[in-house]
């Protein structure tokens, strides 16, 4: 599958320089930037980026490309301010202080760890995920998410739902099922180990076919048995 | 600096309130379907030339308007769906009536539009109003005729492919078979046969098993205009992809991957989020690919993976404000890119109502301004010159003064003529070059 999409770069020789490099990094125009110096004009990107981070969540359907650039950018920040992590308190936005300084204390593996809960719980309002995530302890306060473990999360969505999707059958509860992951299994042969045999082409011609063998395949999947059973996907 | 035409600045239409969102010609450039906020398509018909007025050429007029989308409730997730137009792609016409396809964050349809200008009457059964006679009282049949009628423009949706994307759909791209086409969102690309509307293929899938792997997006997937198993799709990060869909019926594993190194110079924080693709799309010859980051347009030949062939500077004056910009969010706008009919001309617009054009072969630029208070009817649009410090010239505007919420994100130039349709906020503007 595809690669982590890591830059071809100089990383190596870069790194030694990066914290002397900030001040020649950040726009000079900036308020906070022209008189703090160097690692406390990153600490105000930070605060930023953070502000950025809760306001993207805050939507009840993030925008997923900006959510990635912005967490990207979070780490390359906080990757530059590691070796000087007890920082002195920056002027930044009402909303963040408290936020930035919790975020601040914490150690690095604290810091990635919520953010990573930050995405699994995204991962939670975008659909069905698979099993369920751990709940991560030092999530930053003011999380959006609300305090329930992710898996009673996801149950709370679809609890007060049901009732209006029921109206429709249970078709209709699993309307908004992402089906690729469904169709993956039937159009498209993930696994290596198949031998790549003549190109399906999409045609009317296979749709026919392939009807009874989808229906009792999404029946499995219904009650349960092949979500058990499935090997692996694409990518994973 | 002269670009190749000069540009007149010809007909401007304005929406009634709502943001244009997109812009697209059709593939004779007859039609131009613009699709807006509000969920609405507003399709441009070019009038006929006429025989009397050789040096006039030929005006677009409204030709059809209609609701594609309804915003739209999704109950499981306690979300709503925007009805705003994402994009729009024409089929190639195969009869007399037009086929579109439009698409929202969720939803694609396809338009057909049709015009009526005769209609049947003297019927046995029905009365001159429509409503049903008694058989009993009818003595005589009679052959129904066609009779004219005043023109009308109907649009009717023949299709719409739901329920098969669970991100946010950023593109969509006519198949040079026309009989597929394909949908991409932020993490899947489905393939779609026109006809089928209850089943798609996945061609992509970059959504990891633990979304805390989550570094890269899709940005934007297009067709080759006439391998009909090669796509593109661009990434977050910077990179493309160009996928044959022989090779294997998932396309997780690409047959080409392009992308430029950083340029270590100008490293920064912003590096990675100015290096995301927001438009990819092959030159009309298949040749080549155009890519739009935030600062600069590249041309990629897709013979060389390493490195774009050309690199157009679009307003490399803000990359010194990036932090601003960062702030206020503009860093993230996305900004499309246009072929002219040739391939020699390169079109993307900016800030302030600016758009730039590129000429590949004189290597020559111009910064044009869409707006009214600037543009007269019939006269030629000035050049534009951003002043980056120093002395400000008469005519210049410095970098300070850019209006940042004036952004022409979308502009589309017609297929074989120097006629462009430019975008600005939710107004259309038509410019074409100057007849002498």
């Amino acid at each position: 599958m595809l690669s982590k999409g890591l830059k071809r770069k100089r990383e190596e020789e870069e790194e030694k320089e990066s914290l002397a490099v900030d001040a020649l990094w950040l726009d000079p125009g900036h308020a906070a930037v022209a008189q703090a110096p160097p690692a406390a004009a990153s600490s105000s990107l930070f605060d930023l980026s953070v502000l950025k981070l809760h306001h993207s969540l805050q939507q009840s359907e993030p925008d997923l490309r900006h959510l990635v650039l912005v967490v990207n950018t979070l780490r390359r920040i906080q990757a530059s301010m590691a070796p000087a992590a007890a920082l002195p308190p920056v002027p930044s936005p009402p909303a963040a202080p408290s936020m930035a300084d919790n975020l601040l204390a914490s150690s690095d593996a604290a810091l990635s760890a919520s953010m990573a809960s930050l995405l699994e719980d995204l991962s939670h309002i975008e659909g069905l995920s698979q099993a369920p995530q751990p709940l991560a302890d030092e999530g930053p306060p003011g999380r959006s998410m609300g305090g329930a473990a992710p898996s009673l999360g996801a149950l709370d969505l679809l609890g007060p739902a049901t009732g209006c999707l029921l109206d429709d059958g249970l078709e209709g509860l699993f309307e908004d099922i992402d089906t690729s992951m469904y169709d993956n299994e039937l159009w498209a042969p993930a696994s290596e180990g198949l031998k790549p045999g003549p190109e399906d082409e999409p045609g009317k011609e296979e749709a026919p076919e392939l009807d009874e063998a989808e229906l009792d395949y999404l029946m499995d999947v219904l009650v349960g048995t092949q979500a058990l059973e499935r090997p692996p996907g694409p990518g994973r | 600096l002269k670009c190749t035409a000069k540009y007149v600045y010809y007909l401007s239409f304005q929406s009634k309130s709502d943001i244009i969102s997109t812009v697209e010609f059709n593939h004779t450039g007859e039609l131009l379907a613009t699709g807006d906020k509000g969920g609405r398509v507003v399709i441009f018909q070019r009038e006929q030339e006429s025989k009397n007025q050789i040096h006039r050429r030929g005006e677009y007029n409204v030709y059809s308007t209609f609701q594609s989308h309804e915003p739209e409730f999704d109950y499981l997730k306690s979300l709503e769906i925007e009805e705003k137009i994402n994009k729009i792609r024409w089929l190639p016409q195969q009869n007399a009536a037009y086929f579109l396809l439009s698409t929202n964050d969720k939803t694609v349809k396809l338009w057909k539009v049709s015009e009526r200008d005769k209609r049947p009457e003297g019927y046995n059964l029905k009365d001159e109003e429509g409503r049903l006679r008694d058989p009993a009282t009818i003595t005589t049949l009679r052959v129904p005729v066609l009779r004219p009628m005043d023109l009308m423009v109907e649009a009717t949706p023949r299709r719409v492919f739901a329920n098969a994307h669970t991100y946010h759909i950023n593109s969509i791209s006519v198949n040079s078979d026309y009989e597929t086409y394909m949908s991409a969102d932020d993490l899947r690309i489905n393939l779609w046969n026109f006809e089928i509307t209850n089943q798609s293929f996945n061609i992509v899938d970059i959504k990891p098993a633990n979304m805390e792997e989550l570094t890269e997006v899709i940005t934007a997937a297009e067709f080759h205009p006439h391998h009909c198993n090669t796509f593109v799709y661009s990434s977050s990060k910077g990179t493309i992809r160009l996928c044959d869909m022989r090779a294997s019926a998932l396309c997780d594993r690409h047959t080409k991957f392009f992308e430029e190194p950083e340029d270590p110079s100008n490293r920064s924080f912003f590096s990675e989020i100015i290096s995301s693709i927001s438009d990819v799309k092959f030159s009309h010859s298949g040749r080549y690919i155009m890519t739009r980051d935030y600062l600069t347009v590249k041309v990629w030949d897709l013979n060389m993976e390493n490195r774009p062939i050309e690199t157009y500077q679009v307003h490399d004056y803000l990359r010194s404000k990036l932090c601003s910009l960062y702030e206020n969010d503009c860093i993230f706008d996305k900004f499309e890119c246009v072929w002219n009919g040739s391939d020699s001309v390169i079109m993307t617009g900016s800030y302030n109502n600016f758009f730039r054009m590129f000429d590949r072969n004189t290597k020559r630029d111009v910064t044009l301004e869409a707006s009214r208070e600037n543009s007269k009817p019939r006269a030629i649009l000035k050049p534009r010159k951003v002043c980056v410090g120093g002395k400000r010239r008469k005519d210049e505007i410095s970098v300070d003064s850019l209006d940042f919420s004036k952004k022409i994100l979308h502009t589309a130039w017609h297929p074989s003529e120097n006629i462009i349709a430019v975008a600005a906020t939710n107004n259309l503007y038509i410019f074409q070059d100057k007849v002498n």
